[in-house]
């Protein structure tokens, strides 16, 4: 229990932010209206991912210093929990743009952007899937997802930023100011960023760890 | 006469700019109605219902895999 209370604070924090997210009082913006809150759960999906896989980068680069297949396992789970999110963030994105800005998809530099994102590393797993031995699919992988990380830097944060889009935080801004947060939204925002990357993060470790006995299981069989 | 005219136009730049400030001053419309009535509380009920289930779900599957690694040890 003593190392469980970081899922503890990722419960607390989600259903404040379930709980919060509806009542606490939003700015008025035109367009938006209330569907403003939708920031609150949008949003975290993006920064759930971008953790998540840079968590799976980390082990990546791990995996091609020590050749340990304990980081690969971690990697691919991490990849795949990242997926998760980026699924759900594209999903949630589409919904909201048919609300405010008239249709489900634009081609827009952010909304493009995270579509290849997604299909980059879709292709990380079926190139793990094409190859057969471990320690080749492993090094392979490793490398190619070093490769997927820094495209996805390029296609959601930099590319974004150079041309105007649609999107908040884009066309030159860096952040989110053109929803005007206010005081009582990061009041909500901040921990509901922290606290759904923390259920990604559970899940995570949840996929390491049942993937890890099936590994165990193979062994001793 | 010329004074008049820039006067005259002036004035209507002026009310012009009042009504399109106005515009942007009117009400955005916003889920009230659903605040008054309180109603908006059942959905968060449910959706924390929901967000609760899925926890515990999770929760379950935590202890269900620790059990799992004791046994393998």
């Amino acid at each position: 229990m003593k190392k469980n209370w970081w899922k503890i604070i990722a419960i607390a924090f989600v259903l404040y932010t379930i709980i919060a997210g509806f009542i606490v009082p939003v700015p008025a913006q035109p367009i938006l209206h209330e569907t403003i809150r939708n920031l609150y759960f949008h949003v975290p999906m993006w920064f759930s991912m971008m953790t998540i896989l840079f968590v799976s980068l980390w082990h990546s680069i791990k995996y091609l210093n020590k050749s340990n297949i304990q980081s690969d396992i971690i990697a691919t789970q991490a990849a795949n929990v990242g997926m998760l999110v980026g699924a759900l963030g594209l999903v949630t994105g589409s919904v909201w743009a048919k609300y405010t800005w008239g249709a489900w998809w634009v081609a827009d530099t952010k909304l493009n952007g995270a579509a290849i994102t997604m299909l980059i590393y879709l292709a990380y797993f079926v190139l793990r899937g094409s190859i057969d031995e471990e320690q080749k699919r492993a090094r392979i992988a490793a490398v190619y997802n070093i490769f997927a990380y820094v495209l996805l830097i390029v296609f959601l944060m930099i590319l974004p930023r150079m041309s105007d889009s649609l999107h908040p935080g884009n066309g030159g801004n860096p952040g989110f100011n053109n929803y005007d947060l206010d005081s009582n939204m990061r009041m909500v925002f901040y921990p509901a960023v922290i606290g759904w990357i923390l259920l990604t993060v559970w899940i995570f470790t949840l996929r390491v760890r049942i993937e890890k006995l099936k590994r165990k299981k193979l062994f001793n069989d | 006469m010329t004074s008049l005219l820039k006067k005259s136009a002036f004035l209507i730049a002026m009310l012009l700019s009042a009504s399109t400030f106005a515009q942007e001053n009117a009400q955005v419309e916003m889920a009230t109605g659903l605040y008054q009535s309180g109603k908006i509380y059942v959905v968060v009920i449910v959706m924390s219902l929901i967000f609760v289930g899925i926890a515990g779900y999770l929760i379950v599957l935590d202890r269900k895999i620790s059990k799992l690694e004791k046994e393998n040890k």
